[in-house]
């Protein structure tokens, strides 16, 4: 099974990266990009017996840094 | 009785020598040096350093890997039963990765990897680390980091400047922590994390010596109790 881990920086967190991004597209020309954030794509092919909870811990213990980041699960279908 | 005192060395460690001369010539005794994949750390002793560097290339987040390293086991076990552990740089980030350091530390805020001398404020004075400073006395360490950005909620933030926890404030710009924070202690007072190097700053002919109280203070104070 393959499962795509989002990692983002939670709200209100600052993120030099998304700023730096925000302020290249504008220097692109780019017009209307209201704010730029930054985050993380894990791509995990896992057993397809594994858990919720398995997936959730992963992210708990390692994937995501709870101090700063979120993290949302996305089980593709199998290919 | 002699000084007993472990440098952890992680792969892509790279203060940890530095970090050894530090506390052998403060001390009179060589460390023992530990490699992350080690199960235990070596009996009795009395001193735990996390080093510098970019461990495991600081994939993922920088001190991620490190912090669950098989080695982090014990030195979790012997911060919790009073062991002094210093982190510094890196190592403070592997202090926050493990949860033995509230807070994260975030890309600098600036993008850029920060290489200078700055002075630093000393904001707790009595800490096995800092009793050797006076109250308020401003000392320069060189720091050396690109994510060195210390974040933590306003909650933690408040608990951690009410506890007397703020070890150090940098007192220019320099990397866009919170309230300056370059360096903060855990409830206990014998952990502490901070982003600057003492262990660059021990001897004048290597441009300064504002470092070597911490480590005269924490030795002397242990060989002392």
């Amino acid at each position: 099974m393959k499962v795509h881990i989002h990692v983002s920086l939670k709200p209100g967190v600052l993120d030099p990266q998304g700023r730096a991004i925000h302020h290249e597209l504008e220097a692109l020309g780019f017009d209307g990009v209201n704010d730029v954030r930054a985050g993380k794509l894990i791509e995990l092919d896992v057993a397809d017996n594994t858990s919720d909870d398995d997936l959730d811990q992963m992210c708990r213990k390692l994937l995501a840094n709870m101090v700063i980041e979120n993290y949302r699960i996305e089980k593709l279908e199998t290919a | 009785m002699a000084f007993r005192s472990a440098v952890i060395t992680f792969p892509g460690s790279n203060c940890d020598r530095d970090m050894a001369v530090a506390l052998e010539k403060v001390s009179g005794s060589a460390p023992q040096r530990v490699w992350h994949g080690d199960a235990s750390l070596p009996d009795g002793l009395d001193f735990i350093a996390l080093p510098g560097g970019f461990s495991y290339g600081d994939y993922l987040r920088s001190g991620a890997m490190a912090a669950r390293s098989p080695i982090m086991k014990s030195v979790i076990a012997a911060a919790e039963k009073g062991v002094p552990v210093l982190g510094v740089c890196n190592g403070f980030q592997v202090l926050t990765e493990s949860g033995l350091l509230p807070g994260a530390l975030m890309r600098n805020a600036s993008q850029n990897f920060i290489c200078r001398d700055v002075p630093l404020k000393v904001e707790n004075t009595q800490s096995l680390f800092t009793a050797g400073y006076d109250a308020d006395e401003v000392i320069t360490i060189p720091v050396a980091h690109h994510d060195g950005n210390f974040f933590a909620d306003d909650a933690t933030l408040d608990r951690i400047e009410g506890e007397g926890r703020v070890a150090f404030r940098y007192l220019e710009s320099c990397n866009g922590s919170q309230r300056d924070i370059a360096g903060i202690l855990n409830s206990a007072g014998n952990v502490l994390g901070m982003m600057p190097h003492p262990e660059r700053a021990i001897e004048e002919e290597h441009g300064g010596s504002d470092g070597r109280a911490l480590f005269e203070n924490a030795i002397n104070g242990l060989v002392r109790a």
